[in-house]
């Protein structure tokens, strides 16, 4: 991993500390609350917050899990440095696309 | 009181890479260290044994081996220590090539020191005076700290990242490179700071703290290398690296 990479992965994770904390309390909020698919939906429909909010967790998140990836791969696989960040990039590119889908699912 | 034993069983790798563990029998001595041992069996039972050592004070860093399943330094290493059973296995040095028996190739340990950048860069002629250096400067602080390596490779037999890594420069090139960056005489840091930052660099070390686990002088290369990320990410950050 050279610096470049470790900057971006380190700041993605900086950038998910407290994104994750506030999923977890969504999370937490709408189990406790009892809030339907519908309630859910009737606060997501149509905001720019909420869109944005999990647009830059899938953002941060893809990021992030490709460079750990491409680590992995790089120390434990045959794999040259070219081809574990090809696959990595296949990785990161595939969690955007499922991550971006489902906010387009609950904002649109 | 345990009865005090007077004979060791000591197993010594035997071959190149392809080898075998290898057992003898050695008297045991007071103040006994596992160098002595390795010194006994090639003295007065097998002469082709091979192995490396110079000063036997810990002073040349030579005579790095591995102990037991742990990398040491056997002239310093007290057998009472390693071997209260009576029992010592005697490797080569993981991690590195095996020439023959217990020793060695450093060859790559040495050049990972080369491509780190481990060598004084001067700023100065000889025509110049001597910089001052305060003893107190940070930098100095910083460099002192990490400077009385002795380049025995045990913190590189030790690394976790060095046998899953073959481009990883390894806790103690990487140390090597921190005391210079801390150099205020030296003017070699642009370089340095390129080599370290790039694949096989400081970032690839995952922070296990073998290196400062096993080092014989209690040196701490994490530590450096953490400085090492530190300040090559500033120098990224700030557009003076461009990897």
């Amino acid at each position: 991993m050279n610096v470049r990479l470790y900057v971006w992965q380190r700041g993605t994770a900086a950038l998910m500390v407290p994104l994750v904390a506030v999923h977890l309390a969504v999370i937490f909020y709408a189990t406790r609350q009892g809030l339907s698919a519908a309630d859910i939906l009737s606060r997501t429909r149509g905001s720019i917050a909420w869109a944005s909010y999990y647009g830059l967790f899938v953002a941060a998140v893809s990021i992030h899990a490709a460079i750990g990836v491409r680590n992995v791969l790089t120390e434990w696989s045959p794999l040259t440095d070219r081809s574990a960040g090809r696959l990595a990039v296949a990785f990161g590119l595939l969690l955007a696309v499922l991550g971006f889908r489902a906010v387009a699912a609950v904002v649109l | 009181m345990p009865e005090r034993l007077t004979e060791l069983s000591v197993s010594l790798w035997r071959g190149g890479a392809e080898g075998r563990y290898e057992t003898y029998r050695v008297p045991r001595r007071d103040s006994q260290t596992v160098l002595d041992v390795v010194t006994y069996v090639q003295r007065h039972i097998d002469p082709t044994l091979s192995y490396r050592f110079a000063c036997r004070v810990g002073m040349c860093g030579s005579c790095a081996m591995t102990v037991n399943g742990r990398p040491r330094w056997t002239c310093r290493t007290h057998v009472a220590k390693v071997a209260g059973s009576g029992t010592l296995e005697i490797g080569p040095l993981e991690n590195l090539p095996v020439i023959k028996d217990l020793a060695t190739d450093m060859a790559p340990f040495f050049e990972k020191w080369r491509e780190a950048k481990g060598a004084f860069a001067p700023s100065r002629t000889r025509a110049d005076a001597m910089p001052p250096i305060r003893p107190d400067s940070s930098a100095r602080i910083a460099a002192d700290a990490a400077i009385e390596c002795i380049n025995c490779g045990v913190c590189y037999a030790a690394c976790d990242t060095v046998r899953w890594n073959a481009d990883y420069l390894g806790p103690a090139a990487l140390n090597r490179a921190w005391t210079l960056v801390n150099d205020e005489r030296d003017a070699g840091n642009a370089a340095r700071l390129a080599a370290v930052a790039a694949g096989g660099g400081c970032h690839a070390c995952h922070s296990h703290q073998s290196c400062q686990e096993h080092c014989p002088l209690s040196l701490n290369p994490t530590a450096s290398i953490a400085g090492l990320k530190r300040r090559t990410t500033r120098a990224y950050l700030k557009g003076e690296l461009k990897p």
